[in-house]
């Protein structure tokens, strides 16, 4: 078929920031259906839960402290990600490099700790359908804790490597960010579920 | 990596030039490794959809297997332990190898094209959901093979696919099949999603999409919805029978009916999935064969839409008969009968369409001609099941598996043999026969009818599903004959497309850029596109872009010539907004699928697998996002 031009675009950015990055729509996505995951297995433990006559049932709760720290822990984590997510957004190397160590300890201390937190559940996932349940909404976040974390430390080791000055790369940081906050406010909910007083 | 100067731009060379560029950077390598490492999204669409007609092929052989152990009483050709797998195994392929996949292949190869741009959107991780895919299809296969096929029926209801009623590992290849096809499914959703919203060429706002598009990207969002939930069931399931916990198990406060409602709650809007790709294809392909757009584009748009969300209202009507209360059921069964209602429209819209339109009568609308008939019936059955006492009757009968082969074959499955004829020319580069067309059109459509329509009066007959024999005296021998040998027919038509489809490739008349004469983008570069798909990305428009512009195509240029470069728009205006680059070949996508589908078959076996199978994959994953320093890493 014959064409003829009608647009030049040879003035459009190599790479495009924020909404105009296709990564950071697939993030945003990938979030949707995670976080469909997420009220699904929600949805399993309100369901186990109606038919239960005792809720802990077959055994004592949970100890509260363990999960006290994660939540203390990740609650804090998202001041320096906000930093981080703007230093990214104003391309400062230095400052980001910076940001993304912090991050790192601070998205492995709360794994520690979560070592803990199954311990402290007081119930095996095989004694009965509640110690089935919790341990695997505790799990389930764990899992997208391990993967996030994952992710921070390769960022961070790429960022202090020749490819670390790359407005891709800033971009890459700011769409972990994202993520980041999308674990930890999906560990909310499942906080509530897993510590909540037993009226709720 | 090539020599191409660097930032070469299309407007600095001759069209020749930019032709010749743009393949050298766009090209696939030849040779082993370069097929393994592509990540064209023609090549992988390609390969996807002959794996997902393959699977049609074998399931199709099973489906066979079936109607000859029925065709007389205590027949012989199957023992009852052999049934179970066989019905389970085609159930399963059915639903999981072939329906939904092939949808989503035939979204792969199209969308792009269809949409004006280079390649899907995450190119790799299409690359990896193909090998994913495979690998899922050959671990039910090879299981089956070696007997260790399920037998738990393709929905695996609990207690029956628990640890006690099902020792042995044949429920956990069924429960980590789903895990494999569901990542594969899930990967194309988030590709098909980002490519519709992020990659339409220039001008290709909200109401110019085509109609195939816009059902693509409803269905995705179902299946980023839905088929979590069928996840979360079949690791539940998988970890209640590896390490003992207890989701399922009454005794110990599960519930029986949880597996039931997670498995619906997918496997309702799965219906969907497989079904609206199918109306998206019929009102795509209809206007070249009447001569004229398609009627209330808007209302068929907002149809999807409301089918989308509808079908998550849906789920609990396949559990009826397991004693919901009361006002739940009569929601359920208003909210099934209120899908009637965009599925109605959508049928007056095409009506309308044909009514003013000149219908030419070629292969592709012979299929569509099928498709309404049947559907109309399908969905009038699908009515009636919807309603609780009826349901209660007909439950787990013949009269059942007949509604859903109306649905699955006339909803899903013709329209898809059309969308075959249409598009073959475009992948292909030759036309199918239409002579052939016309025969596998009329054997598929007889034999169909024939071979299904009895089943339902043997199911209120009172003929039970899922028995691997009856007894003489029962009144169903005749018409058991009489539907396996219409099931001969009907494969009869299937070996004669498949027939077709391998010869045309090498002998079909050539078929140049738009032999429908069609008026959507795909239609605008060559039969097969080149690797790059449109030498300049076009500028859109109108709904009809072809039609609108007979004797030039407007275009866009100023892209680089020695990188992948696509252009990137707004989501509702499709105002270009960057010159992206577009992923490179590499083999991580398939290292990477390889250490993930050790993983999730060692977890079948050991819990341990997950923890140091786990390895492989990051380390796979890590070589996928490292950058190469290519030109495509600028920015
Ligand atoms: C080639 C033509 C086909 C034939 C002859 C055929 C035959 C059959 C038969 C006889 C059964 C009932 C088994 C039983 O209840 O004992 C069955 C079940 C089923 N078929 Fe087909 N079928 C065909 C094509 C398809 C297609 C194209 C699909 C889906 C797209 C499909 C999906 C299913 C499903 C989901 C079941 C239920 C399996 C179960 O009970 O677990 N079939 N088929």
């Amino acid at each position: 078929m014959r064409e003829r031009v009608c647009a030049d675009l040879s003035g459009l950015p190599l790479h495009g920031k924020g909404t105009a990055s296709p990564t950071f729509w697939g993030t945003l996505v990938f979030m949707l259906l995670e976080g469909s995951g997420f009220a699904l297995m929600i949805a399993v433990y309100l369901y186990l839960r109606s038919l239960a006559p005792a809720w802990p049932f077959g055994a004592p709760p949970p100890d509260l402290w363990p999960g006290i720290l994660v939540t203390v822990l990740l609650l804090a984590s998202l001041v320096p990600n906000y930093c981080v997510k703007r230093w990214a957004g104003h391309e400062d190397l230095r400052k980001v490099r910076i940001g993304l160590v912090i991050m790192s300890v601070l998205g492995i201390a709360p794994l520690i700790v979560r070592g803990f937190e199954f311990a402290a559940l007081n119930v095996s996932w095989d004694s009965n359908a509640y110690g089935s349940v919790i341990w695997m909404l505790l799990a389930l976040h764990t899992t997208h804790l391990i993967t996030d974390v994952g992710d921070t430390l390769v960022l961070c080791a790429l960022m202090f490597t020749r490819h670390g000055p790359n407005r891709r790369r800033f971009g890459d940081v700011e769409d972990n960010a994202m993520y980041w906050v999308f674990v930890v406010l999906t560990w909310l909910p499942i906080y509530v579920c897993l510590y909540g007083p037993s009226w709720l | 990596m090539t020599g191409i100067p660097h930032d070469l731009r299309d407007t600095e060379v001759d069209r020749d030039t930019v032709e010749r560029r743009l393949a050298e950077t766009w090209r696939t390598r030849r040779g082993f490794w370069g097929a393994i490492a592509t990540v064209d999204h023609k090549i992988i669409g390609r390969r996807y959809i002959v794996t997902a007609f393959v699977f049609l092929l074998l399931g199709g052989v099973l489906g066979l297997l079936m109607r000859w152990q029925l065709a007389t009483p205590e027949g012989r050709a199957l023992g009852p332990d052999l049934y179970n797998q066989v019905f389970t195994m085609h159930g399963a392929n059915m639903m999981f190898l072939f329906a939904v996949p092939v949808m989503e292949a035939m979204a792969v190869y199209l969308v792009p094209l269809m949409v004006g741009t280079r390649n899907i959107a995450f190119p790799r991780l299409n690359a990896f959901s193909y090998w994913i895919y495979l690998a899922g299809g050959l671990l039910l296969w090879v299981a089956f093979a070696l007997d260790m096929g399920p037998d738990i029926g393709w929905f695996g209801y609990v207690p029956l696919s628990g640890p006690q009623y099902a020792p042995g590992k044949r429920a956990d290849i069924w429960a980590q099949m789903i895990t494999f096809t569901e990542i594969a499914a899930l990967a194309v959703a988030v590709e098909i999603v980002v490519t519709v919203f992020k990659q339409r060429a220039p001008g290709m706002t909200l109401d110019r999409i085509p109609l195939f598009v816009w059902a693509m990207l409803v269905t995705s969002f179902i299946v980023m919805l839905a088929m979590p939930a069928i996840m979360v069931g079949s690791t539940s399931l998988i970890l209640d029978r590896l390490v003992g916990t207890h989701f399922f198990n009454p005794a110990e406060g599960g519930d029986v009916l949880l597996w039931q409602h997670l498995f619906w709650f997918f496997g309702h809007p799965e219906v969907y999935i497989i079904f609206l790709p199918a109306t998206g294809m019929i009102s795509s392909m209809l206007p070249a064969f009447v001569r004229r757009p398609v009627f209330g584009y808007l209302a068929l748009v907002l149809s999807m839409v409301t089918i989308g969300i509808l079908s998550f209202g849906l789920w609990v009507h396949h559990m009826f008969t397991t004693g919901l209360p009361r006002l739940g059921e009569s929601f359920f069964t208003a909210s099934s009968m209120a899908i009637a209602v965009p599925a109605g429209v959508q049928i007056f819209c095409w009506i309308a369409t044909l009514w003013d339109g000149r219908p030419v009568f070629r292969t592709p609308f012979l299929f569509i001609l099928a498709f309404f008939f049947t559907f109309v019936l399908g969905g009038m059955t699908g009515v009636m099941v919807a309603s609780v006492p009826l349901d209660t009757q007909v439950h787990d009968t013949y009269f059942v598996v007949a509604h859903f082969h109306y649905v699955l074959i006339g909803g899903a499955v013709f329209p898809l043999l059309g969308a075959v004829y249409y598009w073959y020319p475009k992948i292909v580069g030759r036309m199918m026969s239409e002579r052939l067309g016309r025969w596998v059109a009329g054997l598929i459509f007889v034999g169909f009818n024939l071979a299904f329509f009895p089943m339902h009066i043997l199911g209120l007959q009172g003929m039970p599903r899922r028995v691997y024999t009856y007894q003489a005296d029962l009144p169903w021998g005749p018409l058991n004959m009489f539907v396996s040998l219409s099931s001969l027919m009907l494969a009869a038509g299937f070996l004669l497309f498949f027939i077709d489809a391998v010869r045309s490739a090498r002998s079909g008349p050539p078929a140049g850029d738009n032999p429908w004469d069609s008026p959507s983008l795909e239609w605008a570069t060559t039969s097969p596109p080149p690797p790059y798909n449109f030498a300049r990305i076009p500028v859109v428009t109108g709904p009809s872009p072809l039609w609108e512009n007979r004797d030039e195509l407007p275009v866009a240029s100023g892209l680089r010539l020695d990188r992948r470069e696509i252009v990137i728009t707004s989501v509702a205006d499709a105002v270009p907004e960057a010159r992206e680059s577009s992923p490179r070949d590499s083999l991580w996508p398939f290292w990477a699928a390889l250490t993930t589908s050790v993983l999730l078959i060692g977890s079948i076996f050991s819990p341990w697998a997950v923890v140091w199978g786990s390895i492989p994959v990051a380390i796979a994953l890590i070589g996928w996002f490292w950058p190469k320093g290519t030109p495509e890493d600028e920015a």
